[in-house]
């Protein structure tokens, strides 16, 4: 049993911050974590290794500092790690980025095995696409499965796997055939405290570090900017409403005067609301 | 629609430029109309609207794409979606769509876009809409931007698609470049519900699904629904209650949930919550949540960040309560409050419950 991770280093969402003059985000010194959803990808894929046996590879794409994170997943237990890293990767798109993994995954195939499921997180937090799951699965005709709460059952010798997986309004129980593509949905797991020999074994490993042409990427018009159908135009920051909030005057008041004030502008405000709350109450 | 080239709108809706030929032959604004379980996604209506919209402004036609297994349904959805601006359907039936699976509908809106060849493609971000929308862009090789909260057309007849980024700091506008149909998904209650025009009729046409059954590996078990209708009505809630760090620990919720049910409203929260495991997922309000679109929309102990500021901006009022009277909130809220939430909501609770109960004697 072969599982491939894909991982995302991304900047610590809470510590980020704004120039606030010239509106470009201030990365210098904001730490780093693995993309917190693909946790749960890689606690699903660990589990299912020490279940069943096999392998666990943990996959990025990323500038050489990414490495750490890929030795971070290595402490929690994974076997083997890759780094994708070149400059003819900057600036990829969604679809620029599921063209470089899906090639490594090839190339990871090539390596040690093809994979028989392929995990992601069901986005990350620093883009929120949830597009580039999908868009491996499409390119190298994996069955996808996204947001998956949880695996039913696995049967390796018939190639056979059943999920549930959250889809609108419901649970959806789906079987389908590997090689399959997992998008792990959260709160679904939780990942381990690493064992100290894996800590001490991460240390240690060798992490394979692949540049484009050692990952099989011939294409370079179809990586980074030039394989990118998408480009950001411009970014900027949300500008403040003309009008400001009016403040409820606060002036020695006890929290019930203040909320009958409250309440007296809310039904100012929005003539009608009181009607529509008593008839909601009475149920029509 | 004529089928000889119309010379470019120049001059009109402050068009400027010609169009490259290769861009020629993809025409219209589409939005792939979602109906799963017999219903419509109320999202596919708001889009409609906004697709609308855009279709005038480029002077081209607006187009719902239809898929399902239940040609009763998908009757009824097209019935919908000419009342709600489409000036024609395009409708793929078989038995094979019954259920969601992605193969079968990726195949056969990938077909439809192929064949038909719109020049924009909408697709609600929902969990069926952003699975289906990042397999179809990548079948085609064309570029998607997900969870946009604004949509315009530039003076280059260019989609002009925006949405926040860096977590929700910053906005940043999107377009794809060089190639066709350009992409978006858009969340569910970002963009208004168009009034409908009852009795509106357009034109449908009926494209065949080139699939067996036997072809596809995936099969669905089961459907088990939500026994909780309350997450999925929050979204579409008229008031809604929400609590935020501020609230300083998770059993302090309670307020907030107590406020919502005398209200009759849903009640959620910020995304730290959600890290902070005070509550699951599916209650968090923003970027990475719900979208929410009440009559009255109370926020207790929230900042108020962009990522929950674009989740929240289409409440009718926004009432913010929190002890730091230089949180964003109070950039976007109507009314605030500068007060610490937890004395403020047990007090409006009261003070509701009391007008209410009064109210409901009198009348």
């Amino acid at each position: 049993m072969h599982s491939v991770v894909c991982i995302k280093q991304v900047p610590d969402s809470a510590q980020i911050r704004v120039h606030p003059v010239t509106n470009t985000i201030m990365r210098q010194g904001v730490p780093t974590v693995i993309n917190p959803y693909d946790l749960f990808a890689i606690e699903e894929a660990l589990r299912l290794r020490d279940r069943l046996g096999g392998t666990v590879t943990v996959l990025t794409m990323g500038p050489p500092s990414a490495e750490e994170s890929l030795r971070k997943a290595l402490t929690f237990g994974a076997d083997r790690a890759v780094l994708l890293t070149d400059r003819f990767f900057a600036g990829s798109d969604t679809l620029a980025t599921s063209y470089a993994l899906a090639q490594a995954l090839r190339k990871i195939g090539e390596s040690w095995g093809p994979p028989d499921l392929v995990f992601t997180g069901k986005q990350t937090i620093d883009g929120d696409t949830a597009q580039v799951g999908p868009g491996i699965a499409r390119r190298l005709g994996l069955n996808q499965l996204t947001y998956v709460a949880g695996i039913d059952a696995l049967d390796l010798g018939a190639g056979i796997i059943t999920v549930r997986r959250r889809s609108e309004g419901g649970v959806q129980e789906l079987t389908t055939r590997l090689p399959a593509l997992i998008t792990m949905l959260e709160g679904t797991n939780e990942i381990r405290r690493g064992r100290v020999a894996d800590a001490l074994r991460a240390a240690r490993a060798e992490v394979t570090i692949w540049n484009a042409a050692q990952a099989g990427i011939t294409e370079l018009t179809l990586c980074g900017l030039r394989g990118s159908p998408t480009v950001v135009k411009r970014v900027f920051a949300p500008t403040a409403r003309a009008e400001t909030a009016a403040f409820i005057e606060l002036r020695d008041q006890t929290p019930a005067d203040i909320a009958e004030a409250l309440l007296a502008e809310i039904t100012t405000r929005l003539p009608g609301i009181e009607d529509e709350l008593l008839r909601h109450a009475a149920g029509y | 629609m004529s089928e000889t080239a119309k010379p470019a709108p120049t001059g009109r809706a402050g068009m400027k430029k010609q169009l490259p030929d290769r861009f020629k032959p993809y025409r219209h604004v589409w939005v792939y109309v979602e109906v799963e379980h017999g219903a419509i996604h109320p999202v596919s209506l708001e889009l409609l609207g906004e697709g609308r919209k855009l279709a005038d402004k480029l002077g081209c036609e607006l187009a719902g794409a239809i898929i399902g297994g239940d040609r009763a349904a998908l009757q009824d959805a097209a019935v919908a979606a000419w009342a709600h601006g489409a000036d024609l359907v395009y409708v793929t039936a078989d038995p094979i769509l019954e259920h969601y699976r992605n193969e079968p509908y990726t195949r056969a809106l990938t077909a439809l876009v192929e064949t038909y060849q719109p020049e924009i493609l909408l697709l609600g971000a929902t969990v069926l809409g952003r699975d289906l929308a990042g397999s179809v862009a990548t079948t085609l090789l064309t570029g998607l931007t997900a969870d946009c909260t604004e949509l315009a057309i530039d003076e280059e007849r260019s989609l002009a698609a925006t949405r926040p980024t860096f977590g929700g700091s910053l906005l940043c506008t999107i377009h794809t470049l060089n190639v066709r149909p350009q992409m978006a998904t858009i969340r569910p209650r970002v963009m208004a519900l168009p009034r409908p025009q009852p009795g509106r009729v357009g034109r449908l046409v009926e494209h065949p699904l080139d699939l067996r059954e036997e072809d596809i590996v995936t099969k669905v078990l089961r459907f088990l629904p939500d026994r909780d209708s309350g997450k999925a009505q929050l979204a579409y809630a008229d008031v809604v209650v929400a609590g935020g760090v501020g609230l300083r620990s998770a059993e302090n919720l309670q307020l907030v949930r107590a406020l919502a049910e005398v209200l009759g409203g849903e009640w959620g929260g910020s995304r730290p919550l959600v890290q902070k495991g005070w509550m699951t997922a599916d209650r968090q309000i923003g970027q990475t949540g719900k979208t929410i679109r009440p009559r009255l929309y109370i926020a207790a102990g929230i900042s108020g960040a962009i990522q929950h500021r674009v989740g929240v901006e289409g409440a009718d009022l926004i009432v913010a309560i929190n002890n730091d009277a230089k949180a964003p909130i109070f950039d976007f809220a109507h009314v605030g409050v500068v007060a610490d939430a937890m004395e403020i909501l047990p007090a409006l609770t009261a003070a509701f419950r009391r007008r209410l109960s009064v109210n409901r004697l009198a009348g």
